[in-house]
């Protein structure tokens, strides 16, 4: 156990960004509702997965919506809590152990911590995408066969409502609709799980991994390669590119940001070319037409210079950036992770093939 | 006719005067003052005095300034805030002043109200405003704030909450009373337009100072009947009355008019400028005669904004850069420099530290000072110094340059001597004949803008017609502002797709510009 304070809570929004994959909206928004949180409630309490018993009950709590939303109208600040408790009081179980992210990102990263805070609870280590998704059932837990629901919905208004579904993807459909009527943005409370199935289906240790990422990222006066190759070393991850964006395509379909990027070659790239295809999360990167990461291994926009995450709403012409991929966690590399969330589930007509061979056969390709 | 123009920046005042035709008449380049005022009011003195021209012919005057960027940064004269955020139940999570500097927050007395109002996304109503809440309030505020900040969530896609709250405090308080409202200043993005509104109102005293002081000094020198504008920082002008409605859009107008000017003297509408004072050197991009318009969150004062600012990256390089030779020999140049102080200290004009102005002449680039007090220094010494400032330059100039295609440069700035000829990455490079007075060129030809942003749900209001309604709504922003109808065009339109939306909404910002009155 160990106490997150304000500069822990810092980098683990600039962490949790990166791993956002350019998804999960803006961390400003969701730092700061974290910060303030802990300014009034004191420090939060961060337990690994190995310290937590497996029979006791934990609950996540996220935020559900558009991120440009929610850099407008954000919460009131007491639905986290709400939402949390009308799960447990509906489960009947009145002492949930504590709370975690369900994905990364620069929001829901942060809004357990407001809960933690809140309520005096601890936050455990661990989550159930290691990345950002777009969709509810695009977890780790439910791979494993983990129901959503039962899920609370509530939002800053005080409409509050459970949902019992018949699968994880009807989750995701009701619930997609009953935000789009709260105001494109609303609190829910879902997966409700036990010590044993974080142990079995969690993500662990992505909350200590994104302040890890943040701290390297947030460094003062070292020189971006050296920074670089810190966190390629602890992600496991490649340097696919550096470029400027050149071109930024975007349509709306489906309720979704579909666009694609197009960058130039700068420095060591110069000649090359990629394009990065994205809903609101990056999912394909093509290197000089050739397919060089997918979904749903993470591909990371990062500016050139500071290394800061950089999300797709903020794309923009004229940007010097670095291309990351990482591998995703093994449990997304399963049939079942790849038919979840890969290539094809997002309508790119290609066969998933692992990050760390695509580059390797580049590489070889070039010798 | 004729029309005055000058530029306060941060080391020196420049004055000049140009004729119907855009002729340079005179100019005149003197420190600034710490008061400002003093330095606005001598190199005024001194331009009229040297160009002996009729000043009944002056039809208008411009004025750039860095007041109101100056007071933000010294905490210095700054009115006492109320900030009114319509939108309560939803965003009290993040109050407002949360991450601003104690000492500011101080300042402006941090006196803050979040209350029912404001609309979602699709401009359904989030909340009613109460208009007995709000009077409560302002019977609460009376005598303690000097100026009010309104908000409200989503304001972008609807701004009548804005305005009734407005007339609202305008009833109880007085019509002269200062009130901003975000959706006339920020873009999307709650906590930043509240920031940059906030710092709006908070400049209200500033710029009733700073306009009345020109205006007097104007009038003291015998000029009663022109126009009188002040610089915006997207290279146009606006009336007395909307900077008095506005100061924060003067917030870096003098980046903007130096590269507004070169464009003026080089006769190029698309182009990237070098400007190169004596501490520190700006680059900004041109499209279409203005300045490429900054796509960050950029903060002022250590508070995180987003109301429109040039994209400008300032690099430490000027004419009085401090050259260096590390024990091991290596070569740096600047981030320090003389400043105003290189008359007395560069080797050229016999003092004793080494400046990329002595380089210059050394190498024959520039015939300032005294060339044999740099004779000593080696050739090929001066050469490597002047690899390291053309290094600095190309580092820069790639950071803004959207291809890999070579650009042309104008270069411009009263430092512009260190730059040598050659700069990779730069195709053509081109120096203009008044380019050390390009600011208060840019000043005086600046013209009228408006500026619309509204989300549109194109499935509901058809693109064509939405792209009408906000070029009509920027049009009426631009006449406010002093321009003529007839003169205006639509410069910029900007479409941004929202997430998640399921009706095809998309945010859409037109830019109009026309000539003044």
């Amino acid at each position: 156990m160990r106490y997150l304070d304000k500069t822990a809570i810092e980098n683990i929004s600039i962490g949790a960004a990166f791993l956002g994959t350019g998804g999960g909206g803006d961390p400003y928004i969701g730092k700061l509702m974290a910060i303030s949180a802990i300014e009034q409630n004191g420090p939060v309490r961060l337990y690994s997965v190995d310290e937590i018993a497996d029979e006791d009950f934990f609950i996540p709590t996220a935020m559900m919506g558009a991120p440009s939303v929610s850099s407008e109208k954000f919460p009131n600040g007491s639905e986290f809590v709400k939402v949390f408790q009308k799960l447990s009081r509906y489960l009947g179980k009145d002492n949930i152990a504590g709370t975690y992210p369900m994905e990364a990102g620069g929001v829901n990263s942060m809004i357990p911590i407001v809960v933690a805070a809140q309520l005096g609870l601890p936050l455990v280590d661990c989550d159930g995408m290691g990345r950002a998704f777009p969709e509810l059932q695009m977890v780790t837990f439910n791979l494993d066969g983990v129901p959503a629901t039962p899920m609370a919905i509530t939002d800053e208004k005080g409409n509050i409502g459970i949902f019992e579904t018949i699968d994880n993807k009807w989750t995701e459909r009701l619930g997609r609709a009953a935000t789009v009527e709260m105001g494109a943005s609303a609190l829910v409370s879902l997966y409700p799980t036990t010590g044993a199935q974080m142990k079995t289906s969690g993500v662990h240790g992505i909350v200590t991994l994104s302040e890890r990422i943040g701290e390297i990222i947030a460094s003062k006066n070292r020189d971006a390669k050296d920074k670089l190759e810190e966190l390629l070393q602890l992600v496991s991850g490649y340097e696919l590119f550096q470029g400027k964006i050149v071109d930024v395509i975007r349509e709306t379909k489906g309720g979704f940001n579909l666009g694609r990027m197009n960058l130039e070659g700068i420095e060591g790239h110069k000649g090359g070319n990629m394009d990065v295809h994205f809903q609101n999360e990056n999912l394909v990167a093509e290197k000089d037409g050739r397919v060089v990461a997918m979904t749903p291994d993470l591909i990371c926009l990062v500016d050139f210079e500071t290394l800061s995450p950089i999300t797709t709403e903020s794309l923009k012409y004229g940007k010097r950036v670095r291309v990351i991929g990482l591998p995703a966690h093994e449990k997304w590399r399963t049939a079942k992770g790849i038919e979840t969330a890969g290539p094809k589930y997002f309508g790119y007509d290609y066969e998933y093939v692992p990050l760390e061979k695509l580059v390797n056969k580049a590489v070889a390709d070039h010798v | 006719m004729y029309r005055i123009g000058i530029d306060v920046g941060g080391t020196n005042t420049d004055a000049i005067i140009l004729d119907e035709r855009h002729q340079l008449i005179h100019a005149v380049k003197s420190p600034t003052s710490l008061d400002i005022k003093t330095g606005i009011e001598s190199s005024l003195r001194q331009l009229l005095q040297e160009a002996k021209i009729d000043k009944a012919q002056i039809t208008h005057a411009m004025l750039g300034t860095t007041q109101c960027t100056n007071a933000i940064v010294e905490r210095k004269k700054l009115a006492k805030v109320g900030v009114i955020r319509l939108g309560y139940p939803a965003t009290a999570s993040v109050p407002p002043y949360t991450a601003w500097p104690k000492d500011m927050v101080d300042i402006l007395s941090g006196s803050y109200s979040l209350v029912q109002g404001g609309y979602e996304y699709d401009g359904q109503l989030l909340g009613e405003v109460d208009e007995e809440e709000i009077k409560a309030l302002l019977d609460k505020w009376r005598n303690h704030v000097e100026s009010i900040a309104v908000i409200g969530v989503f304001s972008s896609i609807k701004n009548d909450q804005e305005l009734l709250v407005r007339d609202l405090i305008q009833e109880e308080y007085g019509e002269a009373f200062p009130v901003s409202c975000s959706s006339l200043i920020g873009s999307v993005g709650l906590i930043e337009r509240e920031n940059a509104t906030i710092l709006n109102a908070a400049l209200c005293k500033v710029i009733a100072a700073t306009t009345s002081g020109f205006i007097h000094a104007l009038e003291e020198e015998g000029i009663k009947s022109a126009q009188v504008y002040l610089c915006q920082n997207d290279g146009t002008l606006m009336s007395i009355d909307y900077a008095k409605q506005f100061p924060i859009l003067t917030i870096a107008c003098g980046p903007t008019n130096s590269i507004r000017g070169a464009s003026y003297l080089a006769q190029i509408k698309d182009t990237m400028v070098l400007d190169v004072g004596g501490t520190t050197s700006d680059i900004g991009v041109l499209q279409d005669g203005f300045p490429r318009e900054s796509s960050v969150a950029v903060e002022v004062g250590d508070i995180r904004t987003n109301f429109r600012m040039p994209d400008i990256i300032s690099v430490g390089l000027g004419g009085g850069s401090i050259v260096r030779v590390s024990d091991s020999g290596a070569i740096t140049v600047g981030p320090d420099s003389v400043g105003y102080r290189i008359g007395e200290e560069a080797l050229v004009f016999g003092g004793n530290t080494l400046t990329t102005t002595d380089i210059a002449v050394r190498l024959g680039l520039a015939e300032v000072g005294d060339k044999s007090l740099v004779s000593h220094l080696e050739e090929d010494f001066a050469l490597a110094v002047q690899a390291q400032i053309a290094a600095i330059i190309e580092q820069a100039i790639d950071k803004m340059k959207t291809s890999s295609e070579d650009i042309q440069l104008v270069l411009v700035g009263g430092g512009s001597i260190i730059i040598p000829d050659q700069i990779r990455g730069v195709a053509r490079m081109i120096k203009t004949e008044n380019g050390n007075v390009a600011n208060a060129i840019g000043a005086s030809i600046a013209q009228i803008s408006g500026q619309y942003e509204q989300i549109y749900i194109y499935s509901r209001e058809p693109r064509e017609s939405s792209l009408k309604d906000a070029e009509e709504k920027a049009v009426k922003q631009a006449v406010l502002a002093g321009a003529v109808s007839e003169t205006i065009e639509l410069v910029e339109v900007e479409e941004t797709p929202l997430a998640y939306h399921p009706e095809n909404a998309t945010r859409l910002r037109v830019k109009v510009v026309g000539k003044m009155k």
